[in-house]
């Protein structure tokens, strides 16, 4: 996976991010740090704001005040230094394009205005689906693959981006075994290389599994810091309001 | 059968009527891809039915209808493209009331001058065997630039239209690539307008792109395809509405439709009996319903 992603220059840094769709905010004075090679866990109830930070700082949604930066520079969607996996309902899985298509959709950046993808972006497209377990079925329309081979499509997007930041939208949900061991391991081969990853989650397992540090997520960033010291009980039942049984 | 077809060619208003449909059926075939992948069916609707009093105006003053069409289209596009950002209200609810506001003033003008209301039936069906030579030239050049435009935004507009998270979070103007969709089907409406007229041009429009979707699931082989369909449709259809007498902007589309019938019954995997074949074989063609499976690696 090294040859495909970038390490991050430096961490991730959110400072007092506030967003949301109609009058009243999201979520508001979010701040955090995450550094390279570290996986940030967001967790929270649903509604509580966690798809839409990870849309914030993808620059899906235009923040209404606050700044991200990584490595110290503002970290801008055109540099290409992040890539976004979205929950799989969020796309038309009956538009005619196919897998390898779709994972080059992720390099339009790269391949840039007016050209088409070249033999080394089909290249790393055919690597990354391979990487995923389907290679050799680039060609096939992506209404014929299953629900986890369509989110090991995206996660092969994403890998095709180089990114050195990786947001994963509820990447966990719906997914079976064997599909969840497959993006545990991606997400700690991304880890291993360098990048920096967020997963907004409502699955407690992943914490454990893969998070080094964990967000709180209620409206703002109720609170943040290693998965060991900040996962708590306490924590899990102040956040859910009390819809939570904890067994330890 | 040969006298079927050369016969008609003696008349040069045939002949004019041929080329226009022509460029027309590639025209939409191809940017109809977009409006039907992108949902935008009721949208291409109300800008066919708001550029009408331009078509009236154009007409009242004895120039091309093109010329108000091209302004009324325009306003429209920028209209839709404004409104569908704000969220006061819902978006095909503001598009419903543009379009019918524009109709409505359309007939309004057309109700002082007596002199229109003769021609309003060529308004509104469209007077494909009236084309003339500048109509023809206007017809080529507008699609020669919506065609440019569109074969070199090809890959972007794609992306938006699949994935326009993605196509944000790659710091695109997706708001900008939408309105510049919405302008080029604008475009194409108004360049066609006068084969069929405004009530019917959505047919031009969705229709080959619907058939063409039954067909093929790679988004190259739909546009070559729809561009097929629009171009058979047309000539076939101005063909035999001239042997049979109909109105010609009629027969095309009807002439359209029947392509489209085809296609849903007999298309090799996405038609009904290939649908029912598989199911009666036990498989679905809908695989994404199925399980996840172990994760396949190439045999």
């Amino acid at each position: 996976m090294n040859a495909n992603t970038r390490p991050a220059a430096g961490p991730l840094e959110a400072r007092g991010l506030e967003a949301g769709y109609g009058a009243t905010p999201v979520f508001s004075d979010v701040s955090l740090r995450v550094g390279p090679g570290q996986v940030a866990g967001l967790i929270g109830p649903n509604g509580a704001g966690k798809s839409t930070l990870l849309k914030a700082i993808a620059g899906v949604l235009s923040l209404r005040s606050g700044s991200v930066t990584l490595g110290g520079s503002a970290l801008r969607p055109s540099d290409g230094r992040l890539a976004f996996v979205p929950q799989r309902e969020e796309v038309k899985w009956d538009f005619p394009v196919t897998a390898q298509d779709v994972v080059l959709m992720g390099r339009t950046r790269k391949i840039g205005w007016l050209r088409g993808p070249g033999d080394h972006d089909r290249a790393v497209a055919a690597a990354a689906l391979d990487r995923f377990g389907l290679g050799g079925q680039g060609g096939r329309h992506i209404s014929q693959f299953s629900g986890g081979q369509q989110q090991r499509i995206f996660f092969a997007r994403a890998l095709a981006q180089e990114p050195s930041v990786i947001l994963l939208d509820e990447v966990f949900t719906g997914v079976d075994a064997v599909n969840r061991a497959l993006f545990r391991e991606a997400i700690r081969d991304f880890a291993a290389a360098g990048v920096i990853v967020l997963l907004a989650t409502h699955d407690f397992d992943e914490m454990h599994a893969v998070c080094d540090t964990v967000g709180f997520i209620d409206h703002g960033l109720v609170a943040y810091g290693p998965v060991a010291t900040t996962f708590t009980a306490e924590r899990l039942r102040e956040t859910f309001g009390g819809q939570v049984a904890v067994i330890s | 059968m040969i006298e079927w077809i050369v016969e008609p060619l003696r008349y040069d208003f045939f002949v004019r009527a041929l080329a226009e449909i022509a460029i027309v059926g590639v025209l939409c075939g191809l940017v109809g891809c977009f409006v039907v992948l992108r949902g935008l069916a009721f949208i291409g609707d109300a800008l066919a039915h708001a550029v009408f009093p331009g078509v009236v105006l154009s007409y009242i003053a004895g120039q091309s209808v093109m010329i108000g069409a091209f302004v009324f289209g325009g306003l429209t596009a920028l209209a839709v493209g404004a409104i569908s950002r704000s969220r006061r209200v819902s978006e095909d609810t503001a598009i419903g009331v543009i379009f019918a506001a524009f109709f409505a003033l359309g007939v309004a003008i057309i109700s002082r001058h007596a002199g229109v209301k003769r021609d309003l039936g060529s308004l509104l069906f469209g007077s494909i065997l009236g084309v003339s030579q500048a109509d023809l030239i206007a017809t080529a050049a507008i699609g020669i630039v919506v065609l440019t435009v569109m074969f070199v935004l090809l890959k972007e507009l794609k992306l938006v239209a699949f994935d326009s998270m993605l196509a944000q979070s790659l710091g695109y103007p997706v708001f900008r690539l939408d309105l510049v969709l919405l302008l080029l089907i604008s475009a194409t409406i108004v360049a066609s307008l006068q084969t069929v007229g405004n009530i019917l041009i959505l047919a031009l429009v969705v229709t080959p792109p619907a058939t063409a979707r039954l067909l093929t699931d790679r988004l190259d082989h739909m546009l070559a395809y729809s561009g097929l369909i629009g171009i058979t449709s047309g000539v076939g259809g101005l063909y035999l509405s001239y042997h049979l007498n109909t109105a010609a902007g009629a027969t095309i589309v009807l002439w359209s439709t029947a392509c489209f019938l085809l296609a849903l019954v007999f298309a090799p995997t996405h038609g009904l009996l290939a649908t029912r074949r598989h199911a009666a074989r036990g498989e679905h063609h809908e695989h994404h319903f199925h399980a996840d499976s172990e994760p396949r690696t190439p045999s």
